[in-house]
């Protein structure tokens, strides 16, 4: 194939900045950012863009292809021919340099989420039905679209307000582990931001390893939260077992 | 994934600068959709005291709860916000109306309004949707209503049969069970709420619980929950629209056999 | 903060501005070893840092599929660490330092228990235990995984484990020299933030090198752009030695077309799983190569029979082997490979499930590195550790497959805790300011520079010469050329230039990564000349046969006067005990499981 795309790649920082257009010959099964290292080696040097493995394992190549939130490394060429392809930095984060963007407010949020405490330490005894719901959280790679297409954090900047559907979906891997003795309800409704959420699903529909991250884990977690504080018959319940049961183990665990 | 484009139009010239994806044309569906059901809703509910022709029911009016207390006036009243609240409250709907009315977003990755501070689910109204699980439980009692309204659909004042009306009101009280039970509410209660179905010790060790048979079968439902949403909101305005047709003799009910 | 950041070209050089941390420990990158090390090594009150090239969690660790091999024995009850032993020494031809396997097939169990303490999932056996895979080489199912993406479940457990820990992490600074006080000890490193270009100095009174391999040095790899070698090059030019570093794995099933995912991994986990090798006539060709083992054989052999089918002419269009899983139910497909599927689908547009798919050998990971004590991961140098790839012992002639994740795990924690009582036992080291300044005229002049070399070319040429004349199958001939080749790269890349400013310019890493790889490049290549035979990932045509006596000693190199020197040394004899191992032709599980079966057998 002898075939040229056009690709129209933003340059620039926090000061400002443009798209700029670049011609590279578009080779069988090319993904876009084998044409961005193409650049690179050929015409702009300096063209940063972050990536690792180049194989959707990592989640380090985050960016806006056409504006849709997608992995440079698993978005093939071909699907755009006859199109000028636009590449832009993620949205939602605060620019550094041409396609790279600071991630690291992801991180601080991460640091704050109560970690995982078990029961006993292991080996523990879990059945694969019962480990099943959460290994599809474990599919993460946090490349951090979903948190770029979250309107809450990308057109309200409530970054820290909310968490973000990704560190959802973290807690949920901890909260409905087995073996998990953690009661992170008013963590979720009070710091992570878990009300924030209105449930609008965009971050299913960018997930690049189709983490039904919504209904998996957000929903669920919804629901958990409302266990606590909007169901007054549960919380009558609650009231009557714990005055009945004093040697109740206790639900949350210091570690 | 973006269709290529057809040959002569890629030969016509350069690349073509950006497609312009039709972002606004869902939104705008759903939420024309819903406003005219809400606007033939509140004409039905508040124009109307009657819902009944022979056998059938509306199911805007069933149970007719306003009729056993004597309301003369307004008598789908007392039952018609259940299945309104639970269908406003239902996480399905959430996402429509948020993305259709409210434009939060009104498509992904696409820029929306910011005036306003954005609460999400944090605030009145829309903190209330956390009750979803109480309006469900009404909504499984009038259910069961409407399934006793579709059985006495088939049976006409000579007895047994089958008209349009009858299989109306049963492909409805279909859509609502499968809408009902496929509700992300239902779903926690049965088993998601767990975090180990199979972790009881002695001889039960590993075993699945009904409780996760059950979690499981409703986890399944859950992902055309969407579907159902749709078309039991169909159903329902098809099915009132025909009884209230037949009430104004505007039609005439066609029988089978 | 430098008052220069975005300033491009030569500056004075003003000691005062650079910004200047101090620590205890401080561990170079965040892959699992490093990780684990920072974990260990913050067990006390001591100030620990985690500084890496990329982000928290996207080192080359993520990269590992297959699982990680722990004598747990939840599938086989036979198996247990002697086992375990056997089978690494036996694959690794017997140059790996035994002390180091020990220790190694002792504490991997415990290393991935306590990983599920802390969060990570594996899949199950139906008792609820940890479920392990079958996997090339290994007597017995001994991986513990999850899917095919267990490197993931790694690095994401540490990582939450460590951000939980009073541990500071610096992402994306790169480190480009490590400074030693007067007397040769560990001072700290000296390094820049990639995000601004802005210089940061670590005073340390320990510093632990995990920062990988540096399979980027060949054209068609399963590496990620990290792994350049970066701490093997930095230890090396201290003074630091070097061994075994010939000895470069290619794994035998890498992506093959279209061109653009060339090399990029695909597990043993599909072999492991079932899938079977076959050439262009249709022939399970593993059969004629290694009757007992089959496609479960370990990976030179593997790689080596595919080599040798293509060049018998019985290679796939794009010259490798046809690798199927089709046979099995779809379902279990994508239970167990859910990231091979996935991967085929959306880069290949091949179905697995459906069809066989194209795989050719992929260079993948260095057996040698660094020349480290079994026991603490010391290096000769004071104060400096290293564990993981960038370490050298475990693994010999060639790695088993699934030994990586558990080398990270043990030795990572190792090399933590050994830093931290060293660390505990000296005073801050004094930085020697030249050393500083040296390093910032250095790592400044390729902005000052017309008209040189472009660090892209520069790499690209580098994995030509390395693939053509030290990959897979070498010759004394080859090495030679590939030498003298490498030397007028050397001179060129001595005038690379980038252009732009410091701010988040990958021409201006790219020249860094560079300088590593030649000087690797270099070893790699008069290890292999050194070594006249062929044993396990060292194939020479022109010394076809595994010498007995070439089994007795490694190469050591160390860097004197700008010059490589390479020397022998005896490899340590086993004592007695774990001689008695390898007397009969059996792993030690294998003969206890045929015992225990004749006894059963008797018995009823």
């Amino acid at each position: 194939m002898s075939e040229e795309m056009v690709l129209s790649v933003f340059r620039g920082d926090q000061t400002g900045g443009r798209e700029e257009e670049f011609h590279v010959p578009l080779e069988t099964g090319m993904v876009v950012l084998d044409a961005l290292h193409y650049i690179q080696a050929e015409h702009a040097p300096d063209l940063a863009v972050r990536w690792n493995c180049k194989a959707a394992h990592c989640g380090s190549c985050s960016a806006e292809i056409n504006g849709r939130p997608k992995l440079l490394c698993k978005t093939r060429l071909d699907q755009y021919e006859g199109q000028v392809v636009h590449v832009r930095p993620m949205h939602a984060f605060p620019l550094i340099k041409d396609l790279v963007t600071d991630v690291s407010s992801n991180y601080r949020a991460a640091k704050q989420i109560p970690a995982f405490s078990p029961r006993t330490p292991a080996p523990f005894t879990m059945y694969q039905r019962d480990v099943d719901r959460v290994q599809e959280f474990h599919q993460c790679i946090e490349c951090f679209l979903c948190q770029d297409t979250c309107h809450v954090l990308r057109d309200h900047n409530a970054r820290d307000r909310y968490f973000g559907p990704r560190m959802m979906a973290k807690i949920a891997e901890w909260e409905m582990h087995p073996m998990d003795t953690q009661d992170r309800r008013e963590f979720l409704k009070d710091v992570a931001g878990l009300p924030m959420c209105n449930v609008t699903r965009c971050c299913v529909e960018v997930c690049p390893e189709h983490i039904v991250i919504t209904d998996n884990a957000i929903i669920p977690l919804k629901e958990r939260v409302a266990d606590l504080y909007w169901d007054p018959i549960r919380a009558i319940f609650r009231r009557f077992q714990r005055s009945s049961t004093s040697s109740q183990p206790s639900s949350t665990v210091t570690s | 994934m973006a269709q290529p484009l057809p040959r002569e139009t890629r030969n016509a010239g350069p690349a073509r600068r950006q497609r312009a994806p039709r972002l606004w044309l869902e939104p705008t569906v759903t939420a024309v959709v819903f406003g005219l059901f809400v606007l033939y809703s509140l004409w039905e509910v508040f124009f109307h005291n009657n819902g009944v022709y022979g056998n059938y029911v509306s199911p805007f009016f069933s149970p007719q709860v306003g009729r056993w207390f004597g309301m003369k006036s307004f008598i789908a009243f007392p039952v018609v916000w259940i299945p309104f609240l639970f269908r406003g409250t239902c996480y399905y709907y959430r996402k429509e109306y948020n993305r259709a009315w409210f434009w939060h977003p009104s498509a992904c990755a696409s820029p929306e309004p910011t005036g306003r501070r954005y609460t999400g689910e944090s605030r009145f109204p829309f903190s209330w949707t956390n009750l979803h699980r109480y309006f469900w439980y009404l909504a499984v009692i009038v259910l069961i209503f409407l399934w006793k309204d579709t059985v006495q659909a088939f049976f006409f004042t000579h007895g047994f049969a089958v008209h349009l009306g009858s299989l109306l009101m049963l492909v409805n009280a279909i859509f609502l069970t499968l809408y009902t039970f496929s509700c992300h509410a239902f779903r926690h209660l049965v088993g998601g709420g767990k975090d180990c179905n199979s972790c009881a010790f002695g001889p039960n060790a590993g075993k699945a619980t009904t409780s996760y048979t059950l979690w499981t079968k409703v986890s399944r439902w859950n992902q055309r929950h969407g579907s159902w949403a749709w078309a039991s909101l169909f159903s329902v305005w098809v099915v009132d629209l025909y009884v209230r047709l037949l009430i104004m003799g505007v039609i005439h009910d066609v029988r089978f056999f | 903060m430098s008052e220069n950041r975005q300033s491009s070209g030569l500056s004075p050089v003003n000691l005062d501005t650079i910004e200047t941390h101090d620590y205890d420990v401080v561990v170079v990158g965040a892959g699992g070893a490093g990780l684990r090390a920072a974990i260990a090594a913050s067990e006390g009150t001591a100030r620990v840092a985690v500084i890496s090239k990329s982000l928290l969690g996207k080192a080359h660790t993520v990269m590992a599929e297959g699982g990680v091999a722990a004598s747990l024995g939840n599938v086989d009850s036979d198996d247990s660490w002697d086992t375990h032993f056997y089978d690494t020494m036996k694959s690794g031809h017997f140059i790996n330092q035994y002390r180091t396997a020990e220790i190694f097939a002792k504490e991997v169990p415990d290393r991935v228990l306590e990983l599920e303490t802390w969060g990570a999932v594996f899949d199950r056996t139906p008792a609820g235990k940890i479920m392990q895979r079958p996997f090339g080489a290994h007597s017995f199912r001994r991986l513990a995984h999850i899917g095919d993406r267990t490197g993931k479940e790694l690095i994401r457990t540490l990582q939450y484990k460590v951000i939980h820990q009073n541990v500071d992490i610096f992402q994306e600074v790169t480190t480009t020299r490590l400074l030693t006080d007067e007397e040769g000890r560990i001072a700290g490193l000296f390094g820049y933030y990639r995000e601004d270009g802005h210089f940061v100095v670590f005073r340390a009174k320990a510093i632990v090198l995990a920062t990988g391999g540096f399979g980027k040095a060949y054209k068609v790899t399963s590496n990620s752009w990290e792994s350049t070698g970066d701490g093997a090059a930095l230890a090396f030019r201290i003074g630091a030695e070097l061994m075994d570093i010939e000895m470069v794995q290619f794994h035998p099933t890498g992506m093959v077309w279209p061109p653009g995912v060339r090399g990029l991994l695909v597990t043993e986990g599909v072999r492991g799983e079932g899938g079977l090798l076959y050439n262009s006539k249709h022939e399970r060709f593993m059969l004629r190569y290694d009757p007992v083992q089959q496609e479960l054989s370990s990976r030179d052999v593997v790689a080596r029979s595919i080599f040798k089918e293509n060049q018998a002419e019985r290679g796939t269009p794009h010259g490798g082997a046809w690798l199927d899983i089709s046979h099995l139910p779809a379902t279990m497909v994508k239970a167990k490979l859910p990231g091979m599927y996935e991967q085929f689908l959306s880069l290949a547009d091949v179905d697995i499930t459906r069809e066989a798919f194209e795989v050719a050998p992929t260079t993948h990971y260095v057996m040698g590195g660094i020349r480290v004590d079994p026991e603490t991961e010391a290096t000769n140098v004071p104060g400096l550790y290293a564990a993981g790839e960038v370490a050298c012992g475990l693994h010999g002639a060639n790695r088993l497959g699934g030994n990586s994740l558990g080398d990270i795990l043990v030795f990572g924690r190792r090399a933590g805790m050994a830093a931290l009582a060293y660390a505990q036992s000296v005073d801050y080291p004094t930085l020697i300011p030249a050393q500083i300044e040296e390093e910032v005229r250095r790592v400044l002049a390729p902005f000052s520079r017309q008209d040189g070399e472009r660090p892209y070319h520069m790499m690209s040429e580098l994995q030509e010469i390395m693939t053509t004349y030290a990959g897979i199958v070498r010759s004394g001939e080859s090495l030679a050329a590939g030498l003298e080749h490498l030397e007028l790269l050397r001179l060129r890349a001595e005038r690379m230039a980038v252009q732009g400013s410091r701010a988040y310019n990958p021409g201006w890493h790219t020249v860094f990564d560079v300088e590593s790889l030649i000087l690797l490049g270099e070893a790699v290549i008069r290890g292999a000349l050194a070594r006249k035979e062929s044993r396990g990932a060292q194939w020479r045509t022109d010394y076809p046969e595994e010498l007995p006596e070439m089994g007795k000693v490694n190469f050591v190199q160390t860097w004197a006067d700008g010059h490589v020197v390479v020397r022998e040394e005896p490899v340590e004899p086993m004592p007695e005990h774990l001689a008695k191992l390898f007397e009969s032709d059996q792993a030690p599980g294998v003969v206890r499981q045929a015992a225990r079966k004749a006894n059963q057998g008797g018995g009823s």
